[in-house]
């Protein structure tokens, strides 16, 4: 039991002083949604009205209405990221230290998966600080409620990221997919709008919305600001997470991208 | 002609001892195949590391030794055969066989961000090894391997002999009984080569480590060592180097070597 602790620590603990030592790529996680609630979000705030809806009592800006699709952003960039990481580790080799560890494999993959996570909700916070200095203040409440649910969405999307990288073959391939699928899980959600009016527009789309799991997460993590539940997000996002995870476990393959040409040049 | 099996039997004719029974091997590898789609590259391999004994997996390039080296460390599923550390199934017992081996794969695997130090200590979590403790081996394998000056520097500083020494390092921190290398020169100068081997060399005899040298040159290889030869995914040869030679009735390792693959290679080929 005690081993299967140390090997967690451990690979948190090498996952946070990688992410240290990347500036560039902490600071570019938060320039992201940074603009796009400096700059969109003001530039909308006249064009979009929104009514009062849960979890919010009074009328609000659209700035604070996007925040939390904004934090769901900074995760599911992350998400992503990481599994390209895996997806180079794996072409470079770094993933042999990892699994040639004598913990079971689905425990090695789900620590890497946790230590994601964290950096993902380190980013996240971060972000609300700043963004705490442009007038978005939930409840104080709200930043510890939120942060079961920062976990449970960073683990959600963290999964889905490794799911998707075990079907890619090579690196080059990888950026091509990524945008068939971080713009439309996060366009076609509540994260910049809310889903009455989409339902209004196009109920089709009000369906699809409703069924990415993406808006899901967005809503946990707007109800948990809050300090309140939304339950029905709550069981999406972890039901999908179990089943990301366990397809990605099931589907990890180290020798992918190795089947038709070999090792990488080099090896024998 | 050289004999595609190794017998178990004691060899009259040069008197040497046999390969080691599998049930009492380091490692035993037996019946092991291996297809990437259509292509086959390993064919019902067969060979044993002895304990205590430096073994030189010697193969051209494409031979199948990174491909054996992958399977043996469960980096790719095993399609066929069997294989065993210390007894212990990599099917059944994963966790067990892993624990008794340290590996350097033949790309380098290190975080060159992170310090040396870091490096060792994350590789010591991965088994379980308690930060504490992580320490201490940390420094005696850092001395060992002649590191210890390097300790709190970052890995990235260091010349391509040094990390390949800290890989070896790095793969004994769990105290492994059984240690296997995967081209482990390639690319260093001579000097460096030599330091690595020695290195290698000291812990077969101070330690009792088993050693499986994957490599491609001959000169690595002393008569006395145990060999096995694989060649387009098949053994073609395993016993002492100086048995094989003298089976094969050539002058030195490299001509027994040429000697066996023109013989094994089919009605037709290119010649290698």
């Amino acid at each position: 039991m005690a081993q299967y602790l140390t090997c967690l620590n451990g690979i948190v603990w090498r996952e946070g002083l990688r992410f240290v030592h990347q500036r560039e790529r902490f600071v570019s996680a938060l320039v992201r949604p940074l603009v796009w609630l400096f700059i969109f979000a003001a530039g909308f705030r006249q064009v979009l009205g929104i009514s009062i809806i849960p979890p919010y009592e009074t009328y609000i800006l659209y700035e604070v209405y996007i925040t939390p699709g904004l934090m769901a952003m900074i995760q599911l960039f992350n998400g992503m990221q990481s599994s390209l990481s895996m997806v180079y580790d794996r072409e470079m080799g770094n993933m042999r230290t990892l699994l040639v560890s004598p913990m079971p494999r689905w425990y090695l993959l789900a620590c890497k998966l946790l230590a994601g996570t964290v950096v993902s909700v380190l980013q996240v916070y971060a972000f609300l600080l700043i963004a705490w200095f442009w007038d978005i203040e939930p409840p104080l409440i709200g930043y510890l409620a939120v942060l079961p649910a920062l976990l449970l969405s960073g683990f959600m999307l963290g999964a889905l990221g490794m799911l998707i990288s075990s079907g890619i073959r090579q690196l080059e391939n990888f950026a091509g997919v990524m945008n068939f699928v971080i713009f439309p899980m996060f366009f076609a959600s509540s994260a910049l709008y809310p889903l009455w009016r989409v339902q209004e527009g196009s109920p089709m789309l009000y369906y699809v919305c409703l069924f990415n799991p993406f808006t899901h997460a967005v809503e946990l993590i707007r109800f948990a600001l809050y300090g309140k539940m939304n339950w029905t997000s709550l069981a999406v996002v972890g039901g999908c997470a179990a089943i990301f995870m366990i397809g990605a476990v099931l589907a990890y393959d180290p020798s992918r991208g190795l089947s038709r040409r070999g090792p990488a040049g080099g090896e024998t | 002609m050289m004999k595609h099996d190794a017998s178990t039997a004691g060899d009259q004719a040069t008197g040497l001892p046999s390969p080691p029974h599998p049930d009492g091997a380091a490692l035993a590898i037996e019946g092991v195949s291996h297809s990437y789609g259509s292509r086959k590259a390993l064919d019902n391999v067969r060979f044993t590391v002895a304990p205590g004994r430096f073994t030189a997996l010697l193969g051209l390039n494409g031979a199948g030794k990174s491909t054996l080296f992958s399977i043996i460390t469960r980096l790719f599923g095993l399609q066929a055969g069997r294989i065993r550390i210390f007894s212990h199934d990599i099917g059944r017992e994963p966790g067990e066989a892993l624990r008794r081996m340290g590996v350097v794969f033949q790309p380098r695997t290190l975080d060159l961000d992170l310090s040396v130090t870091q490096n060792l200590l994350y590789h010591a979590a991965l088994q379980g090894i308690d930060r504490r403790e992580a320490r201490i081996r940390s420094g005696d394998v850092l001395s060992r391997m002649g590191l210890a000056d390097r300790a709190g520097g970052k890995v990235r500083d260091l010349s391509g002999g040094q990390m390949r020494r800290l890989e070896i390092a790095r793969a004994l921190l769990h105290r492994p009984r059984l240690l296997l290398l995967d081209e482990p020169t390639v690319g260093l100068d001579v000097k460096a080569r030599a330091e690595i081997l020695g290195h290698v060399r000291g812990l077969v005899t101070e330690q009792g480590t088993g050693v499986l040298w994957a490599t491609h040159l001959f000169d690595e290889i002393v008569p006395d060592n145990d060999l096995v030869i694989l060649h387009e995914g098949r053994i073609l040869a395993e016993g002492r180097v100086a048995r094989v030679v003298a089976e094969a009735h050539a002058r030195d390792l490299h001509s027994a070597f040429v000697q066996l693959t023109e013989t094994a290679a089919a009605p037709g080929d290119a010649m290698p």
